[in-house]
């Protein structure tokens, strides 16, 4: 299973084989909101920041 | 057929969305907004796509994209003219009272003043809302005119520039309950209940999701609201009034489904893919269920 690294708590954090680039996510350990920034290497970022004008 | 899925990031919704393409044989590419750049009038690099799905989660970013993707001849889902409406809770309300469609009454003001004495003419409670953002963000019910005073000074302060158009809307008592009605080219295809104990019921805010029927005056109410705001993908959120029946609070162009699915047994990113591919097939008002005014007919080419 393929697994990324929490740039916040350096914890292993496990993805599904069928992830793909800008999924989002939450470290299982420290429940910070991550984005995938490459497959190749595998490599998490903390999520962006919400904004004014996100949402539905 | 090759869809441009326009997204910020790839949640729950846009992985179940990849999903139903790759299950209808349908390609579909993950566009990252906030890689992207567009050259206004030139299509070249996007001739590979049959229609762009919109799932930015900044809707200033989405209605620009789509205004674009839409010069260039490329079918959007939602276009442009649904997010610019949708994405504005006073535009929303306007184009509801234009088609006649029941919803909230509200009030507009521009300054702290304008709109102290508009409250103050109507009495409390109230809502205050501003007229962009979703999530339930930033909305407050005044309760009395120290609070009102307090939340204008607020807002001129410390918000932005879309804060200086004060949205005003009356008080409906819910029953603990909304209603959240999930809309594809017209048709009520789900709907949920959000209960919470909170005056605000959103689920991003804590509300529960459970099934709820779709009866013949709610999928006319949604259909006629959709219609209003020019049709497309919506998620309809509406309010039980006990004396007015049904009222329609706020539309939204991106929804999200991942705590709905399962309450109503409803493949809801199928429905959204099967649209995405009438809209290719057969034009954007013939892939509706319900007619739509004049002026969104003619969008694309369709009348």
């Amino acid at each position: 299973m393929p697994s990324g690294i929490c740039p916040e708590c350096a914890a292993h954090v496990p993805l599904r084989e069928d992830v793909v680039l800008h999924e989002f996510l939450t470290c299982p350990e420290c429940g910070t909101a991550l984005e995938v920034i490459s497959l190749s290497p595998l490599t998490l970022d903390r999520a962006p920041q919400v904004e004014e004008d996100w949402g539905e | 057929m090759r869809i441009a899925m326009f997204c910020s990031l790839v949640r729950t919704e846009e992985k179940w969305l990849l999903e139903a393409f790759q299950r209808r044989g349908v390609e579909a590419e993950v566009i990252h907004d906030r890689s992207t750049v567009l050259e206004v009038g030139v299509s070249d690099g996007w001739n590979r796509f049959d229609a762009a799905l919109m799932r930015s989660l900044s809707h200033w970013q989405a209605l620009h994209a789509a205004q674009l993707l839409e010069d260039i001849g490329l079918p959007v889902v939602n276009p442009a003219s649904v997010i610019h409406t949708c994405s504005d809770k006073l535009l929303t309300t306007a184009a509801l009272v234009r088609a006649g469609v029941p919803t909230p009454r509200v009030r507009v003001a521009f300054s702290p003043a304008g709109a102290l004495q508009a409250i103050e003419e109507w009495g409390y409670p109230v809502v205050l809302k501003p007229v962009l953002g979703s999530w339930g963000r930033l909305l407050a019910r005044v309760n009395d005119r120290d609070a009102a005073e307090a939340l204008l000074e607020h807002k001129e302060t410390l918000g932005g520039f879309a804060h200086g158009v004060y949205y005003i809307q009356e008080y409906i008592p819910k029953p603990g309950r909304d209603i959240r009605a999930f809309v594809v080219g017209g048709e009520t295809i789900a709907a949920i209940y959000r209960s919470s104990e909170h005056w605000i019921t959103n689920t991003a805010r804590g509300g529960r999701a459970s099934n709820c029927p779709i009866t013949p005056e709610l999928a006319d109410l949604c259909a006629r609201a959709a219609a209003a705001v020019g049709g497309g993908v919506l998620a309809i959120d509406l309010f039980e009034d006990p004396q007015r029946g049904l009222l329609v609070n706020e539309i939204n162009h991106s929804m999200e489904f991942r705590n709905s699915v399962e309450p109503t047994g409803v493949d809801i990113p199928g429905a959204i893919v099967d649209f995405v591919i009438r809209v290719i097939r057969d034009g954007w008002a013939a892939a509706h269920s319900c007619p739509l005014p004049q002026e969104v007919q003619r969008w694309n080419g369709s009348a």
